[in-house]
């Protein structure tokens, strides 16, 4: 039997929990749904108890914020269930999620999707190898488990995560052996007409500079390389990267990599909600009005998962899209949700300025989105990007096609790991843009269930 | 690959990692305790035998499937570990699939 809210939330990061708390203290009933066992989402992650750990100190301030997001959160009265995958949306606001044994449902009359972001793919000789991990994943063992790189650790990639990753690292007392940044040298010459939008964020843009600086003290040597492979027998060995034209090679025992972060679009695209392309993050996104409400009428989007703007906006979205849907409910008039979202603008338009200026520094270098033929682009099915320029030759004009002719994006991630480079390999090949071309359309559910599963959840409503 | 930084007040649980039994943290997951138990390769691709591991850590690649108590094709990254966990790598067989109709049962 599924129990019914005014707001059933998809996500505990800040924006999920944000709306959570701001719809209970308007009046409305929440329920925030998350397959982590810990409210916080990927910036905050176990941040109830890791403020206390050993990695404490190293997290740093931005972290520890999230201390008071989850604390507003618990105080509000909205509920949470923890430790539940959601496998399907439906366009009324109903929303099915699984413990791994037993699936759950919940009656939203808005279901807000606030799933956050995911590291964008980084298709590169070798990626598939134990020992080559994400640099989030990297930084989600710090946080959950205060564990830090034992040996040989290389950092490759770009974008500010690994510049955090690294200093928190060194602040724990761990050790990396190198950083290769991967970001194009002619980024900087793009990104300077958006600096002086950006000024209007200082203490961002300090705070970047003081990570460099950090980084630069701590002696970790720094590469810059356009093209990098992992190598090894069974397991990562070694590092290869071009600087300068010239190959080099490291011994390697972990491999962490990073080209920034995608919004995480497969609950809105299997619900059916329109999508965009973004070309200055060169993703898709759902298509939102200032209430982030989609052209579904019941289904709300906050947060990374509509385009990426970082924490604090992601809290002040979770917040204004409360603000919308309790209006839209009938439960404060438009003069009330105006006068208190003034407020939340306000702190967007502190938050946004330096995105685009972001954006264009940390743009993605041109082989991630069509690497070489010989690199597994889909890791579920082993699909080569060669397999996937093969099915354009033999007449798959996008990537549906692509997926029928060879399995790409068929595994359990469903697309998750691939569907940007497919979308990527093909526009290259077809000479169309990535708009063009689209995605992987995303069926329910969105996660691989079990018949038994299913079973008992028709049991169950028919209680 | 991974070591623990230091924290004596951590309460542990006693688990089984390939029939290796160690104690771990209390909220460590399968992954994070096969990572530390430094398995290397966690489950091998039922397409073509390669050795896998956890690539992401927050349940999107799905690399981390491991037999998990008897069961198999558990996400390893979201299971946290209770005592007595009984955590396997997971050779091949392709033991997921989607739509009721094609569902593996596993
Ligand atoms: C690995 C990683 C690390 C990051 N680290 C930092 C950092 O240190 N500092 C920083 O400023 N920014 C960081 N970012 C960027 C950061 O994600 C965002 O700015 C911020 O967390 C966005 O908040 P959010 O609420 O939109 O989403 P998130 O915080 O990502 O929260 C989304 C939540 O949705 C849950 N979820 C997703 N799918 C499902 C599903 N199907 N069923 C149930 N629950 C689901 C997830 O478990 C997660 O808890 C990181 C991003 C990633 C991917
Ligand atoms: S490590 Fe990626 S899903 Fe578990």
């Amino acid at each position: 039997m599924s129990e019914t809210f005014d707001l059933v939330v998809i996500g505990a990061g800040p924006a999920g929990l944000a709306a959570a708390a701001q719809a209970a203290e308007l009046g409305l009933s929440a329920v925030v749904v998350d397959e982590q066992p810990e409210p916080g989402g990927q910036i905050y992650r176990a941040v109830e108890r890791a403020t206390k750990g050993p990695a404490a100190a190293a997290l740093g301030a931005d972290y520890a914020h999230g201390r008071q997001v989850v604390e507003a959160f618990r105080r509000s009265g909205a509920a949470y269930r923890p430790g539940l995958q959601v496998w399907q949306v439906e366009p009324s606001g109903e929303v099915l999620a699984s413990d791994g044994q037993r699936s759950v449902a919940f009656a939203g009359r808005r279901a807000l999707v606030a799933v956050g972001a995911t590291e964008r793919p980084v298709p590169i000789p070798g990626w598939t190898l134990p020992g080559v991990m994400g640099v989030g994943a990297g930084q989600i063992l710090l946080k959950s488990s205060g564990m830090v790189p034992a040996g040989e650790t290389w950092v490759v990639g770009s974008g500010p995560l690994p510049l955090l990753y690294m200093q928190q690292i060194i602040a724990a007392g761990g050790r990396i052996a190198g950083y290769i940044d991967t970001t194009p040298a002619a980024n900087g010459f793009l990104a300077a007409p958006h600096l002086s939008a950006a000024l209007r964020n200082l203490p961002y843009l300090r705070k970047g500079l003081k990570l460099r600086g950090a980084l630069r003290r701590s002696g970790i040597p720094g590469h810059r390389a356009d093209a990098v492979e992992a190598a090894g027998d069974g397991r990562v060995e070694r590092v290869r990267f071009r600087s300068g034209g010239t190959w080099h090679e490291k011994p390697c025992d972990l491999l962490l990599l990073h080209e920034g972060v995608v919004p995480n679009v497969h609950v809105t695209m299997a619900i059916g909600c329109a999508h965009e392309w973004d070309e200055r993050q060169e993703c898709f996104r759902p298509r939102l009005d200032e209430w982030g409400c989609t052209d579904i009428a019941a289904i709300l989007v906050a947060g990374d998962c509509g385009g990426i703007e970082g924490a604090r906006a992601a809290e002040a979205r979770g917040r204004l899209v409360a603000l919308g849907a309790a209006a839209s409910l009938g439960r404060i008039d438009d003069a009330t949700r105006d006068r208190m979202a003034r407020p939340l603008r306000r702190e967007l338009r502190r938050h946004l300025p330096i995105r685009p200026f972001l954006d264009t520094l940390f743009r993605p270098r041109r082989g991630l989105t069509a690497p070489a033929d010989a690199v597994i682009a889909c890791r579920c099915e082993s699909v080569t990007a060669g397999q996937v320029r093969e099915t354009v030759r033999i007449g798959a004009v996008g990537p549906n096609q692509a997926k029928s002719f060879i399995r790409c994006g068929m595994g359990p991630c469903q697309g998750r790991m691939c569907g940007l480079t497919v979308t990527g390999i093909i526009a290259e090949a077809t000479g169309r843009t990535p708009a063009e071309v689209g995605f992987f359309r995303i069926r329910p559910p969105l996660k691989p269930l079990t018949l038994g599963e299913l079973a008992a959840l028709g049991e169950d409503s028919g209680t | 690959m991974f070591r623990k930084l230091p924290d004596p007040a951590c309460a542990t649980v006693a688990v089984t990692v390939d029939g290796q039994a160690m104690r771990v943290a209390t909220h460590e997951t399968a992954a994070s305790a096969a990572l530390l138990a430094a398995m290397g390769a966690t489950r091998t691709s039922p397409v073509n035998g390669e050795p896998r591991a956890p690539f992401c850590m927050m349940g999107v690649c799905y690399d981390c499937l491991m037999v998990i108590d008897g069961v198999p094709s558990r996400q390893a990254c979201l299971v946290p570990v209770r005592d007595g966990m009984r955590i396997e790598r997971q050779a091949g067989a392709r033991a997921l699939a989607f739509g009721s109709a094609e569902t593996a049962d596993v």
